[in-house]
């Protein structure tokens, strides 16, 4: 394979964009299973430690640097994309009436990877930076030592604004995945006569729910729910 | 039918050449029949702009029964008009009503530079097809039905494929003025076919480097093309092209 074509051509580059972007939906299912601590009895020791696996694996560590090379060139390439479509029109039509095949969100990709973006930039610094350079409170689990990762969501989740903002980066994440999954196979061009309707209907429901879940997080922090259910527990 | 006549307010595009920066100008057209065609009821209003000694309203026309791919314009925002599956040779007038108000534009993108007034320059489709779309075997003359045994479901949508007219409403359309519609249905045509084997990896990598070229935008899948194209091309072909271009790339020549 040529792979500077991935980069230089137009299909490759929405290759890039959908490879990159199901890296990263495959990230938000563990991302959200592992918080998913949080809903159940024993949620402080099960996420603390859960995050500690997540933060100490070495397998772990070494996807975490695939993974910001993800999001990096998802979101280059992604600008790169949206400059190019829209300086191939130069003269704009005075009258639109098309629209009618797609949804607002799959027009404004670009948009709402921003809102994600920005949301992302919020997101690291409550809890990445802490968590990798210091910075958090310590407990101690039998004789071992971990980093209280559930008390800093507690206290970042005690601002109604940052709840809102957190609503606000789920609303984006999910519509843009709303247009991103099914997208993603097309450009893979696994859709066909079959499978296109299922495709679409498993990107609906999942761009539902992942982000659904995620937006529960902080709502339960903030008025302090928990499922009553001894025997559930996410851990590794 | 009912026939009836109408009074129509057009706002057309008017440039004089490729360098004019080019506006609207209104027009009032009176006892239009909805029987016309619309190109129909430009040319009544074309020999009364020579009649008072005006230019008359530049437009791309040929067969004028939908088969040719000349026609273009974007007439109320739409290419080719409102009617679905439709050139705008096709379009008939009882698709609008008396005091209407219709706005006639060129296609608009940079690939399709605006020649004079609604017509544009479609080469870049012309060049598309030059770097590949074609077959390099001598096929001499037309054999016998069935004597080259094909799939149904390929000879379908090949012949579905095949059916595009390069009429450009596909680039028209898209918010990104992407060709992939197009370039999809010719690459798509020929690799489901026999005959177009030979060439199948070379054409897909050759025609979608001289699409990049000619500064068509990328497919964004928002499918606003299948919703205008005449033809009701599938988007289902650019799927196809995106795993012909994958597997031409990841195989090598």
């Amino acid at each position: 394979m040529n792979w500077s074509l991935l980069f230089s051509s137009s299909i490759g580059k929405k290759i890039v964009m959908a490879l990159t972007g199901i890296f990263l939906v495959v990230f938000l299912v563990v991302h959200c299973y592992v918080n998913a601590n949080i809903f159940f009895a024993n949620a402080e020791e099960n996420f603390n430690r859960a995050a500690h696996f997540m933060g100490s694996n070495l397998l772990v560590r070494i996807t975490e640097i695939g993974l910001f090379a993800g999001f990096i060139l998802h979101i280059v390439q992604g600008y790169k994309l949206e400059l190019q479509n829209r300086g191939s029109r130069k003269t704009r039509y005075a009258v639109t009436a098309g629209n009618k095949t797609s949804k607002w969100y799959s027009r404004s990709m670009a948009i709402l990877g921003t809102l994600i973006l920005l949301f992302l930039i919020i997101h690291l610094a409550h809890f990445w930076v802490p968590s990798r350079f210091g910075g958090l409170e310590e407990v101690y689990y039998g004789d071992k030592k971990f980093h209280n990762l559930y008390l800093e969501m507690k206290n970042i989740f005690a601002e109604p604004w940052v709840v809102i903002v957190y609503l606000l980066g789920c609303f984006s994440l999910s519509w843009h995945l709303l247009h991103g999954v099914q997208s993603a196979a097309q450009t893979l061009g696994w859709t066909n006569k079959n499978f296109f309707p299922m495709i679409k209907t498993i990107g609906i429901v999942f761009s539902i729910l992942v982000p659904l879940i995620f937006a529960l997080m902080p709502l339960a922090m903030y008025f302090g729910l928990q499922l009553d259910l001894e025997n559930i527990t996410l851990l590794f | 039918m009912q026939h009836y006549s109408m009074n129509l307010k057009l706002k057309v595009w008017r440039q004089k050449n490729s360098n004019d920066n080019g506006h609207f100008e209104n027009y009032d057209v009176n006892n239009i029949s909805s029987e016309m065609s619309f190109l129909e009821m430009i040319d009544v209003l074309n020999e009364r702009l020579i009649s008072e000694g005006s230019d008359s309203i530049a437009f791309d026309h040929d067969c004028r029964e939908g088969i040719c791919g000349m026609c273009s314009m974007v007439i109320n925002g739409q290419p080719h008009g409102p009617w679905k599956g439709t050139t705008t040779c096709q379009l008939h007038m009882r698709a609008f009503k008396d005091g209407d108000q219709i706005t006639i534009e060129p296609f608009r993108a940079n690939a399709f530079p605006v020649v004079k007034d609604l017509m544009v320059n479609r080469s870049a489709f012309d060049r598309i097809i030059q770097s590949g779309g074609y077959v390099s075997v001598n096929t001499g003359n037309a054999v016998d039905g069935n004597s080259l045994p094909i799939e149904k479901q390929h000879a379908d949508d090949a012949f579905y494929a095949a059916a595009c007219i390069g009429c450009g409403a596909c680039v028209a359309a898209c918010k990104n003025a992407s060709a992939m519609l197009f370039v999809s249905a010719k690459v798509s045509h020929l690799a489901l076919l026999p005959q177009g084997e030979p060439e199948r990896k070379q054409r897909v990598v050759s025609m979608v480097a001289q699409m990049d070229k000619e500064g068509f935008g990328s497919c964004t899948n928002t499918y606003a093309c299948e919703a205008e194209c005449p033809k009701e091309i599938s988007v289902l072909n650019i799927a196809r092209l995106n795993r012909e271009y994958l597997n031409a790339n990841l195989s090598g020549n």
